[in-house]
């Protein structure tokens, strides 16, 4: 069976997180009326139920939540990239991202600090986040 | 209220077809051969069915029943959109039917050709339930239950200790059952080095730690209990039943404690409904798409504390002969992946005492759960 590659689906409350993607720059969601930051973006404040919405550039570093690392092809167009390791990460702006760990020398653990770079996909037909180990300093 | 829809209803028939890897049969007909079945097995005839719970995610819809069936008045009709769950949510449904007098007899049936039907791609991503996760992580190639659940199991072992062999205690124990029951797919022994050994799929799960694909057809009929003592079959009372939605229920990854499941909302309702404790239950059929998942919902039903359940299964015996009789059927991990309609069937089957080898002894009251759909949980309790 010919299997389609999964694009991102972008609707109107979504597209200005992809165009970000695509400029380098992380963007996030953040309530007009009571400043919340949400992630994945929606339509509705969870905190105050506002859907006035701004958008806000994040500051690309997070520390690891988990991770898993697949091993077996579940969709032909990934399967060059197996294996894959895709991390959840606690973002400074307390929310969660997945972004695929592009950093072979790192042992993860839970609260390894980490930062998010990006890579195109398919071809360029959008862009994705990844990750590497934040060496920055600090913990 | 406090007892709700206590034993307003009972399940008095269950039918299943063969399981097996390629059927050869259309989804629509397997979900006609295991309605049939159920339907005999309740002494009912197909127009006696005045109510009908399709698998929301499935081929059939109720209009397919009236046809097939030539129901003159179906009066009830409803979907549980919750994956695996639904099967569980679904028999909630029809208490609530059926105590409110909407119908007599509800249907329930599921079947699909989970094997050599179609499998993961671009439909998949655009089912509303997996909208979140399909814009967001599928595009990365994180698209599978394995790959998205992975993310649970690893944090739960990061946190608390959990190990891989105590995932593989459960498919062993399960794996033990399947080989004891004619209708299982896999029935050739595993070791704990077999598990260990099988290939990592997407990890901390290991291929002995995913559920099988598989086709078939399973159903059952919740009728109202006023009914049910003058049917065909011995009924099984429902005592209890829940459903629970967990925090961020779409996406796994955003949720505040990706370790709890919607069961461990539901578990309380359905404990306190039916008037029991977890002392009484006497055999237990738990939604078993991953070992992870049976070893999380143990947490969440109550039967040990959140962080302990790596060694509440080392040191229970699940074996139908053992302290917590666990998946007798062979589970969704060896017998086949039924939808959790399979734990249902084998509920009722081990409260008739109809289970054959692998029937517990005694067994009066027992436990089925449903889970799915990123962490939705349902559970029913149930009595001779």
């Amino acid at each position: 069976m010919e299997m389609e590659r999964l694009y991102p689906l972008p609707n109107p409350n979504s597209q200005p997180y992809w165009d970000g993607l695509r400029e380098r720059r992380l963007m996030l969601q953040q309530c007009g009326e009571c400043g919340t930051i949400r992630h994945y973006p929606r339509p509705v404040c969870d905190h105050c139920f506002s859907m006035e919405v701004e958008w806000v550039e994040a500051t690309r570093r997070g520390t690891v939540h988990s991770w898993s690392e697949s091993h077996h092809p579940f969709h032909p167009s990934f399967k060059a990239d197996l294996p894959t390791m895709f991390v959840t990460v606690d973002l400074e702006e307390d929310v969660r991202l997945v972004g695929i760990l592009r950093d072979p020398e790192v042992t993860l653990r839970v609260g390894l600090p980490v930062e998010v770079r990006f890579e195109d996909a398919a071809d360029g037909a959008f862009s994705i986040p990844i990750l590497v180990a934040d060496r920055s300093g600090g913990s | 209220m406090a007892n709700g829809l206590f034993e307003k209803g009972a399940i008095t028939g269950i039918g299943e077809t063969a399981y097996t890897r390629g059927s050869g049969k259309s989804d629509i007909a397997l979900q006609m051969e295991a309605s049939l079945k159920a339907i005999a097995d309740a002494g009912l005839k197909p127009t006696d069915i005045d109510g009908v719970i399709p698998y929301a995610a499935g081929a059939a819809v109720a209009e397919d029943f009236i046809t097939n069936f030539k129901l003159p008045d179906l009066r009830f009709s409803a979907t549980t959109p919750l994956g695996g769950a639904s099967c569980v949510a679904a028999i909630q449904a029809a208490m609530s039917a059926v105590a409110a007098g909407l119908a007599n007899h509800v249907l329930i049936p599921i079947g699909r050709n989970g094997y050599s039907g179609a499998r993961i791609g671009s439909r998949v991503q655009q089912m509303p339930q997996f909208r979140v996760v399909g814009e967001y992580e599928m595009p990365l190639g994180t698209l599978a239950p394995a790959q998205l659940y992975a993310h649970m199991a690893r944090r739960h072992m990061e946190m608390y200790g959990t190990k891989s062999e105590q995932f593989g205690k459960i498919a062993m124990t399960v794996r033990n059952h399947a080989a004891m029951n004619d209708n299982a797919l896999r029935q050739e022994a595993m070791t704990l080095e077999d598990h260990q050994a099988s290939r990592m799929i997407a990890d901390p799960l290991r291929l002995f730690d995913c559920s099988l694909e598989s086709d078939g057809g399973a159903a059952v009929i919740v009728s109202a209990s006023e009914r049910a003592k003058d049917m065909a079959s011995k009924p099984a009372y429902i005592m209890g039943v829940g459903e629970g939605h967990p925090d961020s229920p779409s996406t796994i990854t955003q949720r505040d404690d990706m370790t709890t499941l919607g069961t461990a909302k539901a578990a309380p309702r359905a404990f306190e409904m039916a008037g029991i404790t977890h002392k009484d239950i006497d055999v237990a059929e738990i939604y078993d798409c991953f070992t992870y998942i049976v070893l999380c919902q143990l947490e969440d039903l109550g039967f040990c504390a959140k962080g302990e359940g790596g060694d509440f299964v080392a040191s229970t015996n699940f074996a139908f002969d053992g302290d917590l009789p666990l998946n007798t059927h062979g589970g969704l991990l060896s017998q086949a992946h039924i939808v959790g309609m399979n734990h249902v069937v084998e509920l009722v089957k081990q409260l008739r005492g109809t289970a054959g080898a692998a029937q517990v002894k005694d067994a009066e009251i027992g436990l089925v759960t449903g889970y799915g759909d990123m962490g939705d949980g349902t559970v029913a309790i149930m009595r001779a």
